[in-house]
């Protein structure tokens, strides 16, 4: 064992080098542009850097015999629950200004990724800085790219896509109804609106595989955050005043498909189908009625 | 998602079919109901559901 006379700095180093490069690779924006660049990245990679450098140095102080500082450490990582609160306090207040909101679950769902994300890196940081210093650095490369690899299967969560089979679908009125295929949407009394929605709405269908994906669907969370990233995708033909081109999410209750209708400003269905796809599967949404007990 | 609504407005051309304490407009004729359901709509962001009875009805959702 190296342990307690060897220098603590080449583990504590590896390790944060190996906690922040996760906590930046599993940062990632997208067309939903969230985390915000660049501000919201700065301050994602500054907690990255510090909850790598907590994670490091817990390993090297017990092995010092410095137990306050280990104790410490856990302290201070209790300071990471707070990360959750801010991400749902920022993302709750412009909530209000979003023309389709996120709905709770999916601010709730951010928030913990936020969180959980910065555990991550303290684990890889532990797990690269403990086998450096106990193990040697060989040792200490492998289990850092280990923890590492472990830590990418994070990145990206299930999507929608991966539980329902997602495709473009025909509006048609029947009346003053609204149905994209079969599934009825809402009543539109206007004509104009009507004339409107047929000529620049389009429509989705998502067609869950299973009895577990139908329920997830159906859930308000998934439905909300489904309308939410389907504007986020192709944009949104709404103004004030427009209340019948808001994004719908309805289900169809004999067969469980979902249909959504949306007035896009980028005219291209496959973008849109893209954006339904990758939906991400809500956490607090998720349902599994296939795995109660008597379910079988 | 709530999914409750709250009648804002009433157009109609039946003034004989609508009561209540809901502000209601009288329409001439189809062409005057659509006109003011559609101003309506836009001044109170309320969506217009056609009830058939020839009464147009404004809901916020």
């Amino acid at each position: 064992m190296t342990g307690t006379e060897a220098s603590p700095y080449p583990s504590i180093l590896a390790g944060m080098a190996v906690g922040a490069f996760t906590r930046a690779y599993l940062l990632r924006a997208d067309f939903r542009i969230y985390p915000t660049y660049p501000h919201g990245w700065v301050t994602h990679l500054s907690l990255g850097v510090v909850a790598a450098l907590l994670g490091a140095v817990i390993v090297p102080a017990i092995a010092a015999r410095e137990f306050a500082a280990a104790a410490f450490v856990a302290l201070a990582a209790q300071q990471f629950r707070e990360v959750r609160a801010a991400e749902r306090d920022s993302l709750a207040a412009l909530e209000q200004m979003e023309r389709v909101a996120r709905g709770a679950d999916y601010v709730e769902g951010i928030a913990r990724v936020f969180e959980a994300r910065n555990y991550l890196s303290m684990l890889t940081a532990a797990v690269a800085s403990g086998a450096t210093h106990v193990l040697g650095w060989q040792v200490g490369l492998a289990a850092g790219i280990f923890s590492l690899l472990v830590a990418a299967g994070f990145r990206q969560g299930r999507q929608v896509g991966g539980i329902a089979d997602v495709r473009a679908a025909k509006l048609h009125f029947e009346e003053t109804l609204l149905f994209v295929d079969d599934i009825q949407m809402m009543a539109v009394g206007l004509q104009e609106s009507r004339r409107y929605l047929l000529r620049h709405g389009r429509g989705v269908i998502l067609e869950p595989r299973d009895l577990d994906a139908r329920a997830t669907l159906a859930t308000s969370g998934q439905r909300q955050a489904i309308a939410h990233d389907a504007a986020a995708a192709v944009g949104l033909r709404k103004d004030y005043g427009t209340p019948e081109f808001t994004p719908l999410v309805r289900v169809d209750l004999d067969t469980g498909r979902v249909g959504l209708v949306i007035v896009p400003i980028h005219n291209s269905i496959s973008a849109l189908v893209e954006g339904v796809r990758r939906v991400p599967l809500l956490e607090s949404a998720r349902r599994r009625p296939l795995g109660s007990a008597g379910a079988q | 998602m709530r999914e409750s609504g709250s009648i804002l407005a009433v157009v109609t051309l039946r003034p004989e079919s609508v009561g209540g304490a809901t502000p209601s407009f009288f329409a001439r004729d189809e062409a005057e109901r659509e006109r003011l359901a559609t101003y309506l709509s836009r001044i109170l962001d309320a969506m217009v559901h056609d009830l058939e009875n020839g009464t147009y009805i404004l809901v916020r959702h």
